[in-house]
């Protein structure tokens, strides 16, 4: 139970650290290799949660494919002669009143929700079960998931062909 | 002892052999392929270090750590040098979910022939090939050169883009087998029920992807030497050069292991148990059949490589989203059918 603990802060504090990493970093590809570490760390709390399908779907997803494609932006909008783009702040006010705001609202759900704790449980197959559930009850929310990544594929494809 | 730490000393004692002889092989592979590439084209090939140039791959490792180690002087030099490390990580660590053999029975203990039984084996392996790309995008963005960027550009298109066409085909034997577990698949594929036979378009699509992940001809355009030089890794010396050079043929050695899990029966011996040979017997001929199958496989690679011509870049994307992709989903939809309608 110790080393669970154990790794579950080792996780966290790399997770939270990573993020502090990848927005203040001045260069960009130093960003994008923080968020690789943030999101492997979300992915090792999956883990010590029991969720390996979720873990794994995470680092498939967002390591394997968003991440991908962002550094090929880097990579492709960057001067091959120089290698630093830099980043900087911008309405830094509104920023500042909507994070608070966001910060406030997430403590205020945090400590009035009723958490359901649960003894630990056996590791299982959690895959089929996940399958069941997306396809009787959460069927609708995963349409309607399906319909606006569809909406997205199109858009794109509209602004990639050609111009005839 | 303690049971806990014989269970560590066990898993350790599996990690060192495995990667020993996968290490080993790797080295080994790139002496086949130069023996067997001389010998389509009608040549000699090594053969001065030790009896028929066995010898050579260690001399060439050793070759290799004594060369000077360069650096492009405005490169990002942590990127650089993190670059092939992630790219050998990623190769070897897939080997972990590869169920080598079943079980054998050692001092009254069972132990399984696989480093790690998780019950997601076949996601853990997309999710590192998914990584594999790191490697080669970083490699060729921080060496600061044109032609390692557009190698690693053409290589991250590349994987990115068959990546999809091997997911869907895996697909079709998680539906028969109806389970993530690569020792259940393997399990289920007992005698001749091998999955190339029941999933004969889901092997082949599975196959072409998997040579285009490992990024071997005939789809090695980012290492395309008439164009790129050497492609991503043109600027890399010494042992980060190895580095990348291992982590191909492990790629090689690690796509034919997962090919000969998923579609060749893995460890399976067709008709073994029949003879009646001793348990230790049968787990051992079980783990050579697997070997036999990982070194054909192998063979294939380098047979292939050295007979079909690189394809050009816009064959590649075409033939990755426009027949192996709509392919793969007619495969996945077909098995689905048909498993409906016939299953008992």
């Amino acid at each position: 139970m110790i080393y669970y603990t154990i790794l579950f802060y080792v996780f966290a504090v790399l997770a939270v650290a990573t993020a502090f990493y990848v927005v203040f970093a001045k260069n960009v590809i130093h960003s994008a290799f923080a968020l690789f570490g943030t999101l492997f760390a979300v992915a090792g709390l999956f883990v010590l949660l029991n969720a390996d399908f979720i873990a794994i779907t995470q680092i498939m997803v967002y390591v394997g494919g968003i991440l991908v494609l962002m550094i090929f932006g880097v990579m492709l909008t960057t001067k091959i002669a120089d290698i630093d783009i830099h980043t900087k702040n911008l309405n830094r006010i509104p920023a500042i009143l909507f994070s608070t705001g966001i910060t406030v609202i997430l403590i205020f759900i945090l400590f009035t929700t009723k958490w359901n704790i649960k003894p630990q449980v056996q590791n299982q197959e959690t895959v089929s079960q996940i399958g069941k559930l997306m396809l009787t009850t959460y069927l609708l929310p995963f349409e309607i998931a399906s319909i606006v990544l569809l909406v997205a594929l199109v858009g794109s494809a509209m602004y990639a062909r050609k111009t005839k | 002892m303690p049971e806990w730490l014989i269970d560590i000393l066990i898993t350790l004692t599996k990690i060192v052999i495995v990667e020993g002889v996968i290490l080993t092989a790797v080295a080994y592979s790139v002496y086949a392929e130069r023996r067997v590439s001389a010998f389509t084209q009608n040549r000699i090939g090594p053969n001065r270090v030790g009896p028929a140039g066995l010898l050579q791959p260690l001399v060439d490792v050793v070759k290799l750590l004594m060369k000077e180690d360069i650096v492009p002087a405005k490169a990002n030099r942590l990127v650089h040098a993190l670059a092939p490390g992630i790219s050998i990580l990623v190769a070897l660590s897939t080997f972990a979910v590869i169920p080598f053999g079943d079980k054998i029975l050692l001092a009254g203990r069972e132990i399984k022939l696989q480093i790690a039984d998780v019950n997601i084996g076949i996601l853990y392996i997309l999710a590192l090939v998914s990584l594999g790309v790191y490697g080669v995008t970083l490699s060729g963005w921080s060496s600061n050169s044109k032609y390692s960027l557009l190698g690693g550009l053409r290589s991250s298109a590349q994987m990115i883009s068959y990546e999809l066409s091997m997911g869907l085909a895996v697909l079709g034997v998680i539906l028969i087998n109806g389970s993530f577990e690569l020792d259940t698949i393997v399990q289920n594929q007992f005698g001749w029920k091998w999955n190339i036979i029941l999933q004969p378009i889901g092997f082949l699509t599975f196959l072409v992807s998997a040579f285009a992940e490992t990024n071997r001809t005939p789809f090695d355009l980012p290492e395309a030497e008439q164009e790129l030089v050497g492609g991503y890794h043109t600027e890399y010396s010494s042992m980060k050069f190895a580095m990348f050079f291992l982590a191909e043929y492990a790629n090689v050695i690690v796509a034919s292991s997962v090919i000969t899990t998923l579609y060749l029966g893995g460890w399976q011996f067709p008709y073994l148990q029949t003879f009646g040979l001793p348990d230790m017997l049968v787990s051992i001929l079980q783990v050579l059949a697997f070997c036999g199958k990982v070194f054909l496989m192998v063979l294939f690679f380098i047979w292939v490589r050295w007979t079909i011509p690189r394809f050009r870049y816009d064959q590649l994307m075409n033939l990755g989203w426009k027949a192996m992709l709509p392919l793969a989903l007619a495969n996945l939809v077909l098995t689905a059918i048909i498993l409906t309608l016939f299953k008992t």
